[in-house]
């Protein structure tokens, strides 16, 4: 038998790894430079509040920040799973303002509320089946079929209620929303947590086990990569993808149930634009809206870089609140780009 | 002929009598197939033959309409690739078919990795990759690097690990050395005869016949969907594997003369196009060729072997990226369709339905599109000088019905082939290449183009005619350049002794075959015999 010795000294072989370097480091995980790009500028903008405004790096800002964005958070986390195998959702905003109305309307008419949370987190799973089985087996586009799944969920809202729905404070529903003091820090300086934003963190924490460590994961990874690739490898990319868009679905409904629970109120107009502030949250936590590649943990970055530049424009005052949705589309524009640039560096 | 293979011990893959349909046709015709653990077993047969087809059917993509697959001496109803796969067949594609933006190791495993209490656990993932990597003599891959860092060749060694990782007992491998160099090749030929001395059943697809011959231990060939017999390689010579493919005898090729009488072509002219050096990676190698005014110039060869790759340099439907082009003796750039048309170049793909014709469009429009685009957008051409051309060549070429107004798409194939032809031809072209201007239409509008081609060369227009039909190049060509494995091999005088046999011959030898060295030229020595 012939041995393999030929493949040895091939040019386009494999480099040695003897090279070393962080260059070299950063060149095989060129990946993650998007996602580290967020995290700078999440710390820049820490830095810069700090030293223009102060009181950025204190208990309750922080924990304010998680509190007022953990319904932001979740949904970026569903819509990492969708936007790493290369599709898209565009109803969780709408869904979120159907759920929620729902919901209230339901407690309302006193349904235990309990099974009305759970019935909240299942519309959104039943819409991100439909939206599912519209793009895997009616082989209609994602965007368009999440599409039509937002209009569905809004004119349903809409249907149910057109003023805002008060809920009860006394509804065990609001008790999600209770904030609990860790830290009790001097005056109002106190590092308090909802179980909202408990929900939050074993959700994202939930994602990294089920992308990283279950086969699932991978699979959803590989579809990004190149469908075509993970069908003819033999890997389940159908009942995947299914699952994909039931997982932001489901978020979308456990989003509402967080927001819902904070605000203590439904209106059919909740919502509009969160599907787009939290793609927009994927894309700056380094997602690759063609899919493939990215992270969880960038998302939460991506979600909360926008949260904290809610509270730095509030903070200057200055700054009119309108101008919010442009330095958006700016941070967006910029991250996009830094993608092009690294996607075009791991062509050559 | 060679007898059939006795009956070894047990087949891993059995297929019987399979039948595929597509709408019009029939892909493939009660197709008998076996696969023994242990050998590496050859698919051949030219494009459309069916082999891509069989292959399918056995990977799940395509279901059967009639016949039986076993699998092990099991009926299974292969219903996908994970089923295939659970049935332990494996594919690896031409275009390999991994993941790459995960790693090395990641793709090996995807589907297989190991699982422990916190979900996949990556350190006994990557060992095992690295095993996987080990059996195939991979064993310096870092499976924890990108696999975009790895060359295609590796890559497909990658995708190989990643079948045996599924504990595959058959091992397809389709084109796999389509874009490989000849080091490559030889590195995936070790790995192939290691899996097969361990028992893995490999089926191989290649265009390639050295290649062919080097590997494999047994042969089954199709011809139009359907089974022509199942050979040991060393049994079947190249000429008679030949002859089986294209389905002429080879006595009966040898009978086939030249009816073309040896014609004066004033050779002692500039040649209209002169090419030298003329390559592009990975289609043709850098290739020499002249042509002459009034000479009718065939290409011979396989599907596969570079004949269309030539042509598309010649015209500027690819971009070449070596060699000159000189056209009436000047140096010119001919690098994209424009350029060639400007050099009054016209070429007529192969693929008449996508690069050809203008499906909804009329006849008028399609026989003027070609016209028009040389003047430019700018100036468009007048109701008059359209009708002119559009009348002109209805008749000329006999495109029946002769309704300008009607679309193209309602015309038998031969007819569209005429209106083809118009169009190259109303952009009064002093070169003309035809790729395959006479698949797939019926004999009389055959004889017809057949006709034309003879009458355009008689008015000093020089014809490149490519075609499968290597009678058809005989009959029609004054000279022939044999091309096999993207590489021109010989460039035939045509003249009485030159059959399709001898073509045959020189594309199974690649050498100077007895008692044909008065029509026998190479490239090299051309200048001096004439």
């Amino acid at each position: 038998m012939s041995t393999v010795t030929s493949f040895d000294n091939r040019p386009t072989s494999v480099e040695p790894k003897r090279e070393g370097g962080p260059a070299r480091w950063l060149k095989a995980h060129l990946g993650l430079l998007p996602t580290f790009a967020a995290l700078l500028i999440f710390l820049a903008m820490i830095v810069y509040g700090e030293i223009a405004y102060g009181r950025i790096l204190q208990a309750s800002t922080v924990s304010n920040l998680l509190i007022n964005n953990a319904h932001l958070v979740i949904l970026a986390v569903g819509l990492t799973f969708v936007i790493l195998t290369g599709g898209i959702d565009l109803s969780v905003g709408a869904v979120i303002a159907f759920s929620s109305v729902a919901g209230v309307l339901l407690t309302n008419a006193g349904w235990n509320p309990w099974f009305v949370i759970v019935l909240m987190v299942l519309i959104g799973s039943l819409f991100g089946l439909i939206s599912g089985v519209l793009i895997q087996f009616f082989d209609v586009q994602p965007f368009i079929a999440t599409l039509a799944m937002m209009f569905l969920a809004r004119g349903l809202a809409s249907m149910l209620s057109t003023t805002p729905e008060r809920l009860a404070d006394e509804s065990p529903m609001r008790g999600l929303a209770t904030q609990f003091k860790l830290v009790d820090g001097p005056r109002v300086n106190d590092l308090v947590i909802t179980p909202g934003v408990i929900i939050a963190v074993v959700v994202v924490l939930v994602a990294v086990f089920l992308l990283h460590r279950t086969r699932f994961g991978r699979t959803v990874y590989a579809i990004g990569g190149s469908e075509q690739s993970s069908t003819l490898m033999g890997l389940p990319v159908v009942s995947t993808k299914l699952w994909v868009y039931v997982i932001s679905g489901t978020l979308a409904g456990v989003a509402a149930v967080v927001y819902t629970a904070r605000l203590g109120s439904a209106q059919n107009i909740t919502g509009i634009g969160w599907e787009l502030d939290a793609i927009a949250a994927t894309v700056i936590g380094g997602t690759l809206l063609m899919g493939g590649a990215g992270f969880v943990l960038g998302s939460v970055v991506g979600a909360l870089v926008l949260g904290l530049m809610n509270v730095l424009i509030t903070r200057d005052g200055g700054i009119r609140p309108e101008t919010t949705t442009i330095i958006t589309g700016g941070i967006l524009l910029v991250f996009v780009l830094l993608q092009r640039a690294v996607a075009s560096r791991r062509r050559e | 002929m060679t007898a059939p293979v006795p009956p070894a011990p047990v087949p891993i893959v059995e297929m019987k009598s399979i039948s595929i349909s597509f709408p019009g046709v029939k892909a493939l015709d009660g197709v008998d197939f076996r696969l023994f653990p242990g050998e590496v077993h050859t698919l051949m047969g030219e494009n459309g033959a069916g082999k891509s087809t069989l292959i399918k059917a056995l990977t799940g993509v395509y279901r059967i309409d009639d016949g039986e697959i076993l699998v092990g001496g099991q009926s299974r109803r292969l219903t996908g690739t994970a089923d295939a796969q659970d049935a332990g067949i494996s594919t690896v594609y031409q275009e390999v078919n991994l993941c790459d933006n995960l790693t090395i190791g990641e793709n090996v495993m995807l589907g297989h990795e190991t699982r422990g209490r916190f979900g996949i656990n990556w350190t006994a993932t990557h060992r095992a990759a690295v095993d996987a990597l080990e059996k195939l003599g991979l064993g310096h891959l870092n499976p924890r690097q990108p696999l975009s860092t790895l060359s295609l060749a590796v890559q497909q060694l990658v995708a190989i690990s990643r079948a045996m990782v599924a504990k595959s007992t058959v091992l397809i491998l389709d084109e796999p050395t389509s874009s490989l160099d000849a080091n490559e090749v030889e590195g995936l030929f070790a790995v192939i005869r290691r899996l097969r001395d361990q028992g893995v059943a490999i089926l191989f697809v290649s265009h390639f016949l050295d290649q062919v011959y080097a590997i494999s231990d047994r042969m089954t060939v199709l011809r139009n969907g359907q089974y022509q017999g199942e050979y040991l390689t060393r049994e079947l010579p190249r000429a008679a594997l030949i002859a089986t493919m294209i389905g002429k005898e080879v006595a009966s090729l040898a009978s086939l003369d030249s009816e073309r009488a040896e014609r004066d072509h004033l050779h002692t002219d500039e040649p209209i196009l002169r090419a030298e050096g003329l390559g592009r990676k990975g289609s043709i190698d850098p290739t020499d060729l002249e042509l002459h005014r009034g000479e009718v110039v065939g290409f011979a060869g396989l599907l596969g072997s570079g004949r269309t790759e030539l042509a598309r340099l010649l015209y500027g439907a690819d971009k070449a990226d070596e060699g000159q082009v000189y056209f009436r003796g000047k140096k010119v750039d001919i690098s994209t369709p424009t350029r060639g048309l400007a050099h009054k170049i016209a070429f007529s793909s192969e693929n008449r339905r996508d690069e050809g014709i203008v499906r909804d469009l009329s006849v008028r429009e399609n026989l003027v599109l070609a016209v028009q685009a040389k003047r430019g957008w700018a100036r468009p051409l007048s109701k008059r000088d359209k009708d002119a051309i559009v009348t002109k060549y209805l008749a000329e070429l006999n495109v029946r019905p002769a309704d300008p107004d009607r679309p193209i798409r309602n015309l038998s194939g031969g007819n569209q082939q005429k209106v083809l032809l118009g169009r190259w031809l109303a952009t009064k072209p002093e070169l003309l290449i035809l790729d395959e201007p006479t698949r797939g239409i019926d004999v009389g509008a055959k004889a017809e183009i057949q006709e034309q081609v003879a009458a355009l060369a008689d008015d000093g227009v020089a014809v490149v005619f490519i075609s499968s039909e290597l009678e058809e190049v005989v009959r029609l060509s004054d000279r022939i350049v044999v091309l096999k494995d993207h590489r021109k091999i010989a460039e035939i005088i045509n003249g009485p002794g030159v059959t399709a046999d001898l073509i045959v011959n020189t594309i199974a030898e690649e050498g100077v075959p007895a008692g044909a060295d008065a029509a026998w030229s190479t490239p090299a020595d051309r200048e001096v015999s004439e």
